[in-house]
């Protein structure tokens, strides 16, 4: 139990170690005056704090709407819709992320709840397909016998079909959260903060130090996420 | 038990129904199988029974029940179903998938827990070691066992199989087969069994239903289907060699005599001798204390090796076939091992005597001039 418990812990550590002692190198030795005064740790924390907000608060909305969605459309009655859907969402995914927050700010005006917004909209994409996809991807055979047993859809649906597809929803899942924690970083361009902030004003101020803490930072955060969904997977499915 | 009143069925886009008309009344505790090539509306048949398919015109029956009059659900849960394919759940274990319908059913844990160890071993698997399974490290045997033991779970007085033994190889399948049959011995089932293979049909089945086309052409004892054939149909599906086929119908323990060639461990050599001189297979059989086949002794080996007693002479038993296994099953072992005889034993392993290729000759000499 100790064992797994450290065996789980230990990539979250060493990530966490490597993100606070890049903010405690740069802050510390700043190369001038002036990134001294632009990477404060005040400033790190609230980019961070509003980075984190806009994903959680978008990938929270992706899923309440992305799995319930891709469930539906999986029903037999939703054959033809799933199929048409299913091949929207396709096209959707491979619009680029910036031009969606583009898109949107023409529309919504800018700041955080527009970031939010288009951010949630494009993380549903990757989560909606692969609900569809695992649901689907559930042999006939499985389906006809649990049928002939004697279960109801309902119990169809939350005995066999999800558990089945659970590999392949939860892949969608950090699929969206990578895409979410990188598109985020666009935000700043929108008006809506987050570590973008420090990678573009680095990058206009010509300071590779702020634009390398921003990147830094998050992809830290990619990829903690990342492994953290990936674990829950490997809690959840023991038997492929 | 099950009673199939004028059923109809005509899926949407199609001109000839799938069933047309159909009477069809199955007893308590027989086998029905249902033959015929594919297309011919044996497995809509099946479904319309437990509601996985809804007939157009007809009623259906189970025990005395209007089936459309009754929820699908709880129909289902009291007819167990085996299909072609299996379905086992790949997510769950051995255990989790033998306990679906009791699970539906609400029983309690510990009855749960029991019954699928009792249900594993009835199929002959080791709960202990394959419980904890998933499917997919099952063989496809096994993994048909333990479709059955599943469908079997909650004790159903119903079984649906729609071709439960096509997917394995011919081996396997004969052995299936049979210890399916002697399942069915104990357990007095109303099966209605799908299959397109008339071998499989004229063993499994108490009463055949040959259909072509959605008709019902023939529905008779398998002994009758062979030799009185309704039309050409039911002929060509019979085929030509159907002295042969007949030795699907006759179990090697209906036929089956006092054994003949039998002597201990401890004879002597002149006693295996007497017994290799005068038996028709001019072989002895080997058992021991407690009566388990350990080895036989032929002419060679009586020249051959040295030594006084029969335990010192013999050599391996190349195959045995079991007292409940049809004379089909035990021509092909001896076609297999290239003797003209086969020692038999019980379901306990205890041997009962020796089936010789006269004793085949006889039962099929017996049919000419009976028919």
């Amino acid at each position: 139990m100790l064992l797994r418990l450290i065996k789980f812990l230990i990539v979250p550590v060493i990530l966490l170690g490597i993100g606070v002692g890049v903010v405690y190198y740069v802050v510390e030795n700043p190369t001038d005056s002036m990134v001294a005064r632009m990477l404060t740790y005040d400033f790190i924390i609230t980019s961070l704090e509003k980075h984190l907000l806009m994903v959680f608060v978008s990938m929270l909305g992706a899923v309440a709407v992305g799995i319930p969605v891709g469930i539906m459309l999986s029903r037999p009655s939703f054959y033809y819709p799933g199929k048409v859907i299913e091949n929207v969402v396709n096209v959707g995914q491979t619009v680029p992320s910036l031009a969606i927050l583009a898109l949107f700010f023409t529309a919504l005006g800018l700041g955080f709840n527009t970031a939010v917004f288009a951010l949630w909209l494009y993380s549903i994409l990757p989560i909606l397909r692969n609900t569809y996809a695992g649901i689907m991807s559930v042999r006939p055979e499985v389906i006809e016998s649990a049928k002939g047993m004697g279960m109801s859809p309902w119990r169809i649906l939350s005995r066999i079909e999800m558990p089945i597809a659970y590999p392949i929803i939860i892949a969608g899942l950090r699929t969206a959260i990578v895409i979410n924690v990188g598109t985020a970083t666009l935000a700043t361009f929108i008006g809506a903060g987050g570590l973008g902030d420090m990678i573009v004003t680095g990058i206009s101020v010509r300071r590779e130090m702020v634009t390398f803490t921003g990147a830094a930072l998050s992809a830290v955060l990619a990829i903690l996420l990342d492994y953290i969904v990936g674990r829950i997977e490997k809690s959840l499915v023991r038997w492929s | 038990m099950i009673r199939l009143e004028n059923v109809t069925k005509y899926f949407p886009g199609m001109e000839r129904p799938a069933v047309n008309d159909l009477n069809l009344e199955v007893g308590e505790g027989e086998v029905c199988v249902l033959v015929g090539p594919s297309g011919c509306g044996k497995t809509t048949t099946m479904r319309m029974i437990n509601r996985l398919t809804d007939p157009t015109e007809g009623k259906i029956y189970v025990e005395g029940q209007d089936t459309s009059k009754m929820n699908p659900i709880k129909l289902r849960l009291d007819i167990g179903y085996v299909i072609q394919q299996i379905g086992l759940f790949p997510h769950m274990t051995i255990n989790d998938n033998v306990a679906t319908v009791p699970l539906e059913k609400k029983w309690a844990r510990s009855k749960i827990k029991e019954r699928t160890n009792e249900l594993l071993k009835l199929v002959g698997l080791e709960p202990e070691e394959h419980g904890g399974r998933y499917p997919s490290g099952l063989s496809g045997g096994q993994q048909q066992r333990v479709g059955i033991a599943r469908a079997l779970a909650a004790d159903p007085p119903i079984m649906l199989m729609d071709e439960p033994f096509a997917a394995v190889d011919r081996i396997t399948r004969a052995r299936l087969q049979n210890e399916f049959l002697r399942l069915q011995r104990e357990l007095n089932k109303t099966i209605i069994f799908v299959t397109h293979d008339i071998d499989e049909a004229i063993k499994m089945g108490d009463k055949i239903a040959v259909m072509r086309e959605g008709h019902l052409v023939q529905y008779d004892e398998p002994g009758k289907i062979l030799s009185e054939p309704a039309n050409d149909f039911v002929a060509n599906l019979v085929g030509k060699n159907r002295s042969i086929k007949r030795l699907h119908l006759i179990r090697v323990n209906e036929i089956l005599g006092d054994p003949t060639n039998e002597v201990k461990m401890d004879a002597s050599r002149e006693d295996v001798r007497a017994i290799i001189d005068e038996d028709i297979t001019a072989t002895a059989m080997v058992v021991d204390e407690d009566r388990r086949l350990r080895g036989m002794v032929g002419r060679l080996a009586l020249e051959d090796k040295e030594g006084d007693r029969a335990a010192d002479l013999m050599d391996e038993i190349p195959d045995s076939v079991t007292d409940d296994a049809t004379l089909n099953d035990a021509l092909s072992v001896m076609l297999e091992i290239g003797e003209g005889f086969v020692p038999i034993v019980d379901a306990e392993d205890y041997f009962v005597g020796t089936l010789t290729l006269n004793d085949l000759l006889e039962q099929v000499r017996g049919d000419r001039g009976a028919a």
